[in-house]
Formats: C-alpha cells, sequence, structure tokens
C-alpha cells in the first residue's frame, strides 16, 4: 500500500510516488501538444473576423427568419432524391458487403491472401469520406443523382463489412457443427448453419448504415452529387437566407424521421 | 419449418422457415419494396450517355492518379496534414471539455428535468446537422481557415460524447453513489468519487475513437473553408492536379489506419 512517511506517522496516500510522477509528466506532455495545437490554429486565424462573429450571427440570424415557406414546393423532389440516394446506395453497399463481410470472418475463410484483400478493401472504403468518394464520381460520372448514390454505396461498404464479419466470426459453433453432421457440403453449411444466425445482424446493419446514410447524402449536393445539399448549396451561394432556413428545417426533420424509423425496425427485428 | 400433413407419416422434406413469419406482412414488405425502387430508379435520371462518355474519362483519370505526387510542389501538402492533426486534437479537446457538463445535466439520474431537457436538446441538435454544414455556417461567422474547422467539429463532438457520457452514467451503478453520498459527500465530491470512476475506462477509450473521427472529418470541413487537408485537397482537385490528390488520398488512409490499430490498441490497454 503506498503511504508517506510524516513525523514517523504513516498516511494513507492513492498513489506511490513513481506513479504520481508519471502522470504528472504525462499530463506535462498532454498539456504542452494541446498548447502547440491551439497555437498553430491561432497563428492561422483572422481574430478580426472572430470577435466580428456576434454579430455576423445575429445578422444571418435575422436574415433567416420567417423561412420561406413557398420555397417548399421546390424542395419535394430534392428529398426525394436525398432518400433515394441513401436507400439505394445502402442497397449497393449491403449487397457487395455480405460477401466482404463472409471473406473477411476468420471461421469462414481461413484463407490469409482473401482475409488480407477483404480487411483492405473494409478499410480503405472506411477511411475515405463519402464527400470525397463523390467529389471523385462526380469528375467521373458527371454530376447527379448516381454519383451520389455510388458515393454513399462505397463509403457504406466497409462499415456494413466490418460489423457483419465480427457478428460472423461470434456465432454459435455447434449449429454449423450440427448442420455439417447431416453432411451439407460448405455452401450449405453457409446457408443453413451461419447465415440464419447472423441476418438479424446483417438487417439490423443495414437499417443503421440507412440512417447515417440519410445525414450524408443531405451534403453530398455540396460537389454536386444531388440530393438536398445541391439547393442548400444554391441558396447559400445566392445568400438567400430565408431558402437556406427551411432547407435546414426539413433536413432535421427528414433525419428525425429517418431516426424514428430505424430505431422501430431494429427494435422489431432484434 | 412446414410440418407433415398427417400424424404418423415422416415428412421427408424441409423448408427453410421465413425471416419474416407473418406472411401478409412479408409479402406487404416485398411488393411495397419492389415498388418503391421501381419509383426510386425511374425518377433518377441516370443520364447513360453521360456514364458511357464518362467511362473513357475515368481511365484516362485514373490514369492521371498514377503515380501520385508526393513531391509537394507547392509546400502545402505536409502543412495541411499538419493543419488537419493539430485541429483534430484542439477540437477533440474542446469538445471533450463542452461535453462533460452536458453530459451530466443529460443524464436523467443526476439532473433535475428542465436542464435534462435542456442538454438533450443540445445533444439532439448537435447530431442531427453533419458537420460540413456546422462547418458552412462556422465559416461564414469565423471566416475561413482551420478556426472555423475546430468551432464545427468541436460542436460535432458534442453530440457524440456527450450523448454517450449521458447513457454511461445512467447505466453506472447506483450503489456506490449510494454510499458515497452516505459520507456525507458533496455534490462534486459525489461526482468525482462515485460516477467518475465508473465511467472514466470508456470514456478515455472513447475519447481515442472521437479523435480519430475528427481527423478523418477535418479532411472534409476543408472543402468548405475550414482549413486543414481537405482545403489542399479540394485545391489540387479544382487544379486537376490528380496526382497530388492520390498522395493526398493514400496519406489519409494511411493515417487513419495507423490511428485505427492505435486507438484499438490502447483502449484494450486502457479496460
Amino acid at each position: 500500500m503506498p503511504a508517506i512517511t510524516n513525523n514517523g506517522i504513516e498516511t494513507w496516500r492513492l498513489r506511490t510516488s513513481k506513479e504520481q510522477w508519471i502522470r504528472w509528466v504525462c499530463w506535462l506532455i498532454g498539456l504542452a501538444v494541446i498548447m502547440y495545437a491551439w497555437q498553430m490554429i491561432s497563428e492561422k486565424t483572422v481574430w478580426f473576423f472572430v470577435t466580428d462573429a456576434p454579430t455576423q450571427a445575429a445578422d444571418i440570424g435575422s436574415r433567416m427568419v420567417p423561412p420561406k415557406w413557398s420555397y417548399m414546393d421546390k424542395l419535394w423532389k430534392p428529398v426525394w432524391d436525398t432518400i433515394n440516394i441513401a436507400t439505394i446506395g445502402t442497397i449497393i453497399a449491403m449487397v457487395i458487403a455480405v460477401p466482404v463481410a463472409f471473406a473477411t470472418a476468420r471461421n469462414t475463410t481461413p484463407n490469409i491472401v482473401v482475409r488480407t484483400i477483404g480487411l483492405f478493401i473494409i478499410v480503405s472504403s472506411r477511411s475515405v469520406n463519402s464527400l470525397i468518394w463523390a467529389l471523385i464520381l462526380v469528375f467521373i460520372l458527371g454530376p447527379g443523382v448516381l454519383a451520389g448514390t455510388i458515393a454513399i454505396g462505397l463509403r457504406s461498404i466497409g462499415f456494413c463489412a466490418k460489423l457483419i464479419y465480427e457478428s460472423i466470426e461470434e456465432i454459435d459453433h455447434t449449429q454449423v457443427e450440427a448442420i455439417e453432421a447431416t453432411g451439407a457440403s460448405g455452401p450449405q453449411k453457409m446457408i443453413f448453419g451461419i447465415l440464419p444466425q447472423v441476418l438479424p445482424t446483417i438487417a439490423g446493419v443495414g437499417i443503421y448504415r440507412w440512417d447515417i446514410n440519410i445525414r450524408e447524402s443531405t451534403i453530398l449536393g455540396l460537389v454536386g452529387a444531388g440530393g438536398i445539399g445541391l439547393q442548400l448549396n444554391g441558396s447559400l451561394n445566392t445568400l438567400a437566407w430565408t431558402q437556406v432556413s427551411l432547407i435546414l428545417i426539413v433536413i432535421l426533420i427528414t433525419v428525425f424521421i429517418s431516426e424514428w424509423v430505424s430505431a422501430k425496425v431494429r427494435g422489431a427485428i432484434i | 419449418m412446414t410440418d407433415s400433413s398427417e400424424t404418423g407419416s415422416y415428412p421427408s422434406s424441409w423448408k427453410k422457415a421465413p425471416f419474416i413469419k407473418n406472411s401478409f406482412v412479408r409479402w406487404l414488405i416485398i411488393v411495397g419494396g419492389a415498388i418503391y425502387l421501381a419509383a426510386a430508379l425511374g425518377t433518377m435520371n441516370i443520364d447513360l450517355e453521360r456514364v458511357k462518355e464518362g467511362l473513357p474519362r475515368a481511365q484516362r483519370f485514373l490514369d492521371s492518379f498514377f503515380p501520385p505526387n508526393f513531391s509537394d510542389n507547392r509546400g502545402v501538402l505536409w502543412e495541411g496534414i499538419a493543419e488537419s492533426i493539430w485541429m483534430a486534437i484542439i477540437s477533440t479537446v474542446a469538445g471533450i471539455a463542452l461535453s462533460i457538463p452536458i453530459g451530466l445535466g443529460a443524464a436523467r439520474n443526476l439532473a433535475p428535468a428542465w436542464v435534462y431537457l435542456f442538454c438533450r436538446g443540445v445533444i439532439a441538435a448537435s447530431r442531427t446537422f453533419p458537420e460540413i454544414i456546422l462547418a458552412i455556417f462556422a465559416v461564414k461567422l469565423f471566416g475561413f481557415g482551420p478556426f472555423a474547422g475546430f468551432i464545427a467539429l468541436s460542436l460535432g463532438t458534442i453530440g457524440f460524447y456527450a450523448k454517450l457520457l449521458a447513457e454511461d452514467i445512467e447505466n453506472s451503478s447506483a450503489s456506490q453513489a449510494e454510499a458515497v453520498k452516505a459520507t456525507g459527500a458533496n455534490w462534486f465530491q459525489w461526482i468525482n468519487y462515485s460516477i467518475q470512476p465508473q465511467v472514466m475506462p470508456r470514456m478515455i477509450g472513447l475519447s481515442i475513437y472521437r479523435l480519430d473521427i475528427n481527423f478523418r472529418e477535418s479532411a472534409v470541413v476543408g472543402i468548405v473553408g475550414g482549413g486543414g487537408i481537405g482545403a489542399t485537397l479540394n485545391t489540387s482537385f479544382s487544379r486537376y492536379e490528380f496526382d497530388t490528390a492520390a498522395a493526398i488520398l493514400i496519406i489519409i488512409i494511411l493515417i487513419v489506419m495507423s490511428m485505427e490499430y492505435t486507438s484499438s490498441f490502447f483502449r484494450k490497454w486502457v479496460q
């Protein structure tokens, strides 16, 4: 027990002196890094603009109310597009993610080369944000919903495959063994032994990712990939603040509804 | 499973049980899904001509990605990456500092109802809007540069961290809290000695995870003017310097990968 001896009386302490020193040094390093980071950022900041921000905020705020409700007529189609980008993107992602997940799971794929390829697909898809995917795809496919859909799909593969393969690795092996004992072949084992165990996870992950994708597809329009972000970008560029506030309200409602739907469906599945 | 129709005769065939048991709901979902897909694909306006035209361009485009150019002619590549890293660190720290009071307020077992509702509202607002939209407004208010990105990422951190902190506090064991309270501790002592030790390990892990997310997001807030590597990436796309863009993408992937490994290692070590 760490204790300090003071005038011959032992007093209890939480940590030994050495531990205390280590902690102190760690805090020092951490604070030094934070201070340095802050200095780097503040060096590149024009402080006049920052101190001016409250006036700006008040100005923009006053321009944003009331929202231009009549603009809603032009927003139904972009909202529909946004939902489609998220939904079809998620479907594309799931179609690709399930085989990738099976190829990456340790218990379904003993081959290390295949597993490494699967892991590489997962990591590279997860590392690049959907906005960057969209930026690239708009160059290739031209601006529009298609680029956004594929961007969402590519971005979601990694996320879905990662969660699915982790659940494949955690399945109950006795069931697979039981199927094997009936003389089932490899694919049959997979369909009747493994798939039923992970099907709820697959459905749950798909719904969960759909919810995230709704949120992500609202911004893809900023780089020209369709959806409500296109209108947002246009309104921001033309300083039509009353339209901006309406678009933000629409995004808020869409996200809330999708979150609610996703929670309900996941609750029903699991 | 389809059972045998007559008792005594052993079933000779077996059919897999459907995933959705109620056949009406199952068909409703299948038909509804088909109608929705037809409607969605019908209104998507896929311009096949444009795609066909784009595919050779994609070939040239991908060719111009290789070999990636790490030579960094304008001297902005490493600067952008350093800026992204600093931005991620400082916004994680600031975001967590803001999240702690909000997280405490959003825990049902600690806070009175009006504080709870207020803090939950803040969390919901911060979670709804993607970091990019927060960044657009931060750029409008604070001007171009990393400060706007810092504000956007800090606000984004609140929605994530405060929510998980609040949930963790709500799940923490009440008996320990009661024991500390019985010693006559005041409110701060109570939080510090009963709640904080229970949530700390998970929260340290989550803060590293959030640092990882913030770095990833810092790569895109630059697209709307929030500074960092995203700004460099966007510029190199606009200047058709695709080899530099490829180099930036590779560096982002490598940093994210290494951060993911260190963060999962660190989280295992902490817990």
